[in-house]
C-alpha cells in the first residue's frame, strides 16, 4: 500500500472532524459541571475534575498552561488514539478485510511521526522553561517566613521580624469528623495558629526540617518545596486575595503525615503589622525607622569622632552602623519593587 | 514459517524425560521450569500486593480511620498490629509501602522477566536452554529469600513507638529510613531483602545478556531477532547497570543505620538528597524495566492478531534502546521539588519529554501494524489493544508531570498515582495478562476458555480505569499520595476509586476461574492455535514444547519472517 493510501485524505478529515467535536462537547460538558458545583477558595472542592481556585498570578499562569496547552493537547492525543483504534476496528477486522497487507514499512509516515511531535514538544518546551523561570526568580521580598517541618507540626519564624517560633498544628476539633461540622471548620485542614502573610505582597518561603522530610505546599498559590534536614530552601509567592488557604504535607514523614496541615491566612497590610507586634515581634516600618535613627545616630557619632579622634577610630564605629543600616534599607525598598514585578509575572 | 524447526518435535521426544518432582521443581535448571515458578510466584505475591491495595481503598472509601483503627474488621482478623491510632496509622503506611515493593519487584518483574523472558528468550532465539541454567535456579530461588525478608519485616519493630513494618514509602527516603524516622530492626530487613531481589535480578541480566549474545540459532542475527528478545535485552542491561546504583545506595543506609556512618545524616556532614539522586539513578530505569518487557510482547500479538509484520520492526527494535538510554539521564524529575538549580530543573525538564518520541513512535507503530490488517480480535488481542491506548493516557499525562512549573502543583498528589499506575498497573499489567493468554496453550497445553477471557478483560477495563482516572482529579485538586486520612472536599472521587477497585476484584476472580477451568477441563492445545500470523519460533514446537528444545539448532534465513 502506498503512502497515500495507508491514510486517506477522507479519513484524516473525518477523523479530525470527530476529534474536534468530541473535544468540544467535553470541554461544555466540563464548564457546565463547573457551574454546578460551588467551589471554595483554598481549599478542595468535593466532585471537582480540575484545579482548586487559584490564589496568585503565577498560579493563574499555571492552570491556564494546563487547561489551554497541555490539556487540550493530551486530550487530543488521546482521542487521536482512540479514534485510529476504533476505525482499525471498524475497518481491519476479519470479516471486513479478509486479506491482510502486508506492508511493513513507510518512511514518511515514520519521519512524520517523529518529527511532528518533537515539534510540539519544543513550543511546549519553550513555554514551560519561561514559566519555570517565573517560578525561580524571585522578586525581593517584603516578607521572609521560615517554615520548619518537624514529626508532625510545622514552626514558623519571621526571621527579620524578630517573631519566631510559632507553633502550628492540627486544631483538636479538626480532627474528627463530627466535631469539625460542629465548628464549621474543614477536616483535617483547620490549625491552632496560622501562618499570616500581607495580601498583594511577595512573601519568600524558606523551609527546613527538624527530623525527617517534610514538604510545604499551598495549592491555590502553586507552590512546593521540600524541607530537607540540613537545608534551607526558597521559594516564593505573592496572594492576590484576602484569605485563608490550605496546604498539607506533601512528602511521607511518618504516622501523621496526614495530619500537619498548613494554613496560610492572607491579610492587609495593616492587619499583618498588628499581627507582627502582637507576636512580639517589629514590623517592617518600625525597622526601617530604627534603621535610620540608628544611621543618623552612627552619622553623628562618626562626625564627632573625626572632631574629636583620629581617622582609625571614627571608620571602626561606622562599619557596624553601616551593616545595621543595610537589610533595613533593602526592606524599606523592596516594596516599591512589588509593581514591575507583578507585571512581570500577570498574563 | 521454518522447516528446519518443526521437525524437531519427534527427535525431542526421546529426550523428553522429566525428573521427579524435587528435581524438576526446586533444583531445576530448565528455562521453561524456571519460567513457570517464576509465574505462579508472580499470581501468588500479585494476589497479596493486590490485597494490600484493596486495604488502602477500603480505608479511603471515606473520610476518618474505619479499616486501619482498633476495633475494625482488619483488627479482628489479627494480622495487623492496630492496636492503638499511632500503631493502626504506621500500619497503613506499611501497607502502602508493602504494596509498591510487592506489585514492582515481585508482580511485574518476575511475571515479565523471569516468567515471560525464561520462557521464551530462549525458544525464540532458537536456543536450547539459558546459557548459565544453574544461575537461573539462584535467582529464582533468591528472589523467594528476598520475599521472605520483606513479609517478615511487615511483622517486626519498625517505629519509634514499637510500630510494626518499615513505613516510609518504596522510596525510602532517610531520615525517614534511617535511624531517625525507622529505628526498629524492620528496615534493616527490606535493606535486606533489596539487596537480594538485586542480586537476584543481576544475576539474571547477566544471563539473559549472554544467552541473547551467544546462543541464537544460525542466521539468527540481531536484526531478525524478535522484538520481544529485544525488549528483555534492553531491560536486561538497564538492570545490569541500574542496580548496582540501588546496592550502593542502600548499603550506606545499611552502615549509616548501624556502623555510625553519616552518608545521608546532615549531622554528621551528609546529605538525604544525595540518597534521592542514587535511588532515582535506579528507580527511574527501573520503571522502564517494568514496561519495556511489556513493549516486546504487545509488538508480537499486534502482529499475530493482525495478520501482518510488526510495521517499522527496526525503528521498534531502536525505539526501545533509545528509551533505555535516555531512561538513564533524566532521574531527578523525580526531585523537581528538593531544591535543585534552574539549570538542573531545566535539564531534566528538556530530558524528560525527549522520552515522549521514541514512546510516540511505538504507539504509532502498533497502529500502523493493525492498519490493514485482518484482525481477530481473541482475549490477547483485546487486552493489547486495551493496553495500548491506556498507556497512552498514562504516557501523556507523564509529558505533563515532565514540566517543572506544573508539577509544582502536582508532584505527591493523586494527579501523579493516576499516571503512574496508567502506565504500570493499567499498562505493564495489561500486557502480562495479554501475554498470560497470548502464550497459556503454548505454555500448558491447553486452551482457556475464550469467554472467560474476554469477561476478564473487560471487566477488569472498567474496574481499573474507575479506579485510577478519578486520581487524576483528586491530584489537580491537591490531594496528597500517602495519606491515610483526608479533608471531606477529597470524598466523592475517593469513592468512585474504591467501587472501581471492587470491580476489579471481580474481573480478578474470572482470572482465577478461567485460570482453573482450563487446568481441570483440559481441552488439548495444538502447536499454532493463531495462525498465519504467528511467525516466531515458539509456534513451531508443540504445545507445550518438549521439555527439551532445539537439540538440533533451527537454521533462520532471510525469508522466514521470526519477528
Amino acid at each position: 500500500m502506498g503512502t497515500t493510501g495507508l491514510f486517506g485524505r477522507g479519513l484524516f478529515k473525518a477523523a479530525t472532524g470527530a476529534v474536534s467535536t468530541l473535544i468540544l462537547s467535553a470541554a461544555m460538558s466540563a464548564s457546565a459541571f463547573a457551574e454546578d458545583t460551588k467551589e471554595i477558595l483554598g481549599q478542595p472542592t468535593d466532585k471537582a475534575m480540575g484545579w482548586q481556585l487559584p490564589g496568585s498570578a503565577l498560579k493563574v499562569k499555571t492552570e491556564n498552561f494546563y487547561d489551554f496547552g497541555l490539556f487540550p493537547l493530551i486530550t487530543f492525543i488521546c482521542l487521536l488514539v482512540l479514534v485510529l483504534l476504533a476505525w482499525i476496528v471498524i475497518r481491519y477486522n476479519k470479516k471486513a478485510n479478509p486479506v491482510p497487507a502486508k506492508f511493513s514499512h513507510n518512511t514518511l509516515i515514520e519521519i512524520v511521526w517523529t518529527v511532528v511531535p518533537v515539534l510540539i514538544l519544543v513550543v511546549v518546551a519553550i513555554y514551560s522553561l519561561s514559566l519555570l523561570r517565573d517560578y525561580n526568580d524571585m522578586p525581593k521580598p517584603d516578607v521572609v517566613v521560615k517554615a520548619t517541618g518537624n514529626q508532625w507540626f510545622w514552626t514558623y519564624d519571621y526571621p527579620e521580624l524578630g517573631v519566631t517560633d510559632i507553633e502550628s498544628r492540627l486544631r483538636e476539633d479538626a480532627k474528627d469528623l463530627k466535631t469539625a461540622k460542629a465548628a464549621g471548620i474543614p477536616y483535617l485542614l483547620e490549625v491552632d495558629n496560622v501562618l499570616v502573610v500581607p495580601v498583594n505582597r511577595v512573601v519568600h518561603v524558606q523551609t527546613t526540617a527538624a527530623d525527617v522530610i517534610h514538604s510545604f505546599t499551598v495549592p491555590a498559590f502553586g507552590f512546593k518545596i521540600d524541607a530537607v534536614p540540613g537545608r534551607l530552601n526558597n521559594t516564593w509567592f505573592k496572594a492576590d486575595k484576602v484569605g485563608t488557604y490550605y496546604g498539607q504535607c506533601s512528602e511521607l514523614c511518618g504516622k501523621d503525615h496526614a495530619y500537619m496541615p498548613i494554613e496560610i491566612k492572607v491579610v492587609s497590610d495593616a492587619e499583618f503589622d498588628a499581627f507582627i507586634i502582637k507576636q512580639g515581634g517589629k514590623t517592617r516600618a518600625m525597622l526601617a525607622s530604627e534603621a535610620t535613627a540608628s544611621a543618623a545616630a552612627a552619622e553623628e557619632a562618626a562626625a564627632s569622632a573625626a572632631v574629636t579622634a583620629s581617622a582609625e577610630a571614627s571608620a571602626s564605629a561606622a562599619a557596624p552602623a553601616a551593616d545595621a543600616a543595610t537589610p533595613a534599607t533593602a526592606s524599606a525598598s523592596a516594596a516599591p519593587a512589588v509593581t514591575p514585578a507583578s507585571a512581570a509575572v500577570a498574563p | 514459517m521454518s522447516s528446519t524447526a518443526t521437525s524437531h518435535d519427534h527427535a525431542d521426544a526421546d529426550h523428553d524425560h522429566k525428573p521427579g518432582f524435587l528435581d524438576r521443581w526446586v533444583f531445576t535448571t530448565n528455562h521453561k521450569d524456571i519460567g513457570t515458578l517464576y509465574l505462579l510466584f508472580a499470581i501468588f505475591a500479585g494476589i497479596v500486593g493486590g490485597a494490600f491495595s484493596g486495604l488502602i481503598r477500603w480505608e479511603l472509601f471515606e473520610p476518618g480511620l474505619q479499616v486501619f483503627a482498633k476495633g475494625s474488621m482488619l483488627d479482628s482478623m489479627g494480622i495487623f498490629d492496630l492496636s492503638n491510632p499511632d500503631h493502626a496509622k504506621h500500619a497503613y503506611n506499611s501497607i502502602v509501602t508493602a504494596h509498591a515493593v510487592i506489585m514492582i519487584f515481585f508482580m511485574v518483574m518476575p511475571a515479565m522477566i523471569g516468567g515471560f523472558g525464561n520462557w521464551f528468550v530462549p525458544i525464540m532465539i532458537g536456543s536450547p536452554d539459558m546459557a548459565f541454567p544453574r544461575l537461573n535456579n539462584i535467582s529464582f530461588w533468591m528472589l523467594i529469600a528476598s520475599w521472605i525478608l520483606l513479609c517478615t519485616s511487615i511483622f517486626t519493630p519498625s517505629g519509634p513507638g514499637g510500630e510494626h513494618g518499615f513505613a516510609g514509602g518504596w522510596t525510602m527516603y532517610p531520615p525517614m529510613s534511617s535511624h531517625i524516622g525507622s529505628p526498629g530492626p524492620a528496615m534493616d530487613l527490606v535493606i535486606l531483602s533489596f539487596h537480594l531481589a538485586g542480586a537476584s535480578s543481576i544475576l539474571g541480566a547477566i544471563n539473559f545478556i549472554t544467552t541473547i549474545f551467544n546462543m541464537r540459532a544460525p542466521g539468527m542475527t540481531l536484526h531478525r531477532m524478535p522484538l520481544f528478545a529485544w525488549s528483555v535485552l534492553v531491560t536486561a542491561f538497564l538492570l545490569l547497570l541500574s542496580l548496582p546504583v540501588l546496592a550502593g545506595a542502600i548499603t550506606m543506609l545499611l552502615t549509616d543505620r548501624n556502623f555510625g556512618t553519616a552518608f545521608f545524616d546532615p549531622t554528621g556532614g551528609g546529605d538525604p538528597i544525595m540518597f534521592q539522586h542514587l535511588f532515582w539513578f535506579f528507580g527511574h530505569p527501573e520503571v522502564y524495566i517494568l514496561i519495556l518487557p511489556g513493549f516486546g510482547i504487545i509488538s508480537h500479538i499486534v502482529s499475530t492478531f493482525s495478520k501482518k509484520p510488526v510495521f517499522g520492526y527496526l525503528a521498534m527494535a531502536y525505539a526501545m534502546v533509545a528509551i533505555g538510554f535516555v531512561g538513564f539521564i533524566v532521574w531527578a524529575h523525580h526531585m523537581y521539588t528538593v531544591g535543585l538549580s534552574f539549570d538542573l530543573r531545566a535539564y531534566f525538564v528538556l530530558a524528560t519529554m525527549v522520552i515522549a518520541v521514541p514512546t510516540g513512535v511505538k504507539v504509532f507503530s502498533w497502529i500502523a501494524t493493525m492498519w490493514g490488517g485482518s484482525i481477530e480480535f481473541k482475549t490477547p488481542m483485546l487486552w493489547a489493544i486495551g493496553f495500548i491506548f491506556l498507556f497512552t493516557v498514562g504516557g501523556v499525562t507523564g509529558v505533563v508531570l515532565s514540566n517543572a512549573a506544573v508539577d509544582y502543583s502536582l508532584q505527591d498528589t493523586y494527579y501523579v498515582v493516576a499516571h503512574f499506575h496508567y502506565v504500570l498497573s493499567l499498562g505493564a499489567v495489561f500486557s502480562i495478562f495479554a501475554g498470560f493468554y497470548y502464550w497459556f496453550e503454548k505454555m500448558y497445553g491447553v486452551k482457556y476458555n475464550e469467554f472467560l477471557g474476554n469477561l476478564h478483560f473487560w471487566i477488569m477495563f472498567v474496574g481499573v480505569n474507575l479506579i485510577f482516572f478519578p486520581q487524576h482529579f483528586l491530584g489537580l485538586q491537591g490531594m496528597p499520595r500517602r495519606y491515610v486520612d483526608y479533608p471531606t472536599g477529597f470524598t466523592y472521587w475517593n469513592q468512585m476509586s474504591s467501587i472501581g477497585y471492587a470491580i476489579t476484584i471481580v474481573g480478578v476472580i474470572v482470572f482465577l476461574v478461567m485460570f482453573v477451568e482450563a487446568l481441570i477441563v483440559r481441552r488439548k492445545g495444538v502447536a499454532n492455535p493463531w495462525g498465519e500470523g504467528a511467525t516466531t519460533l515458539e509456534w513451531t514446537l508443540s504445545s507445550p514444547p518438549p521439555y527439551h528444545q532445539f537439540s538440533e539448532l533451527p537454521v533462520i534465513k532471510d525469508e522466514d519472517e521470526h519477528h
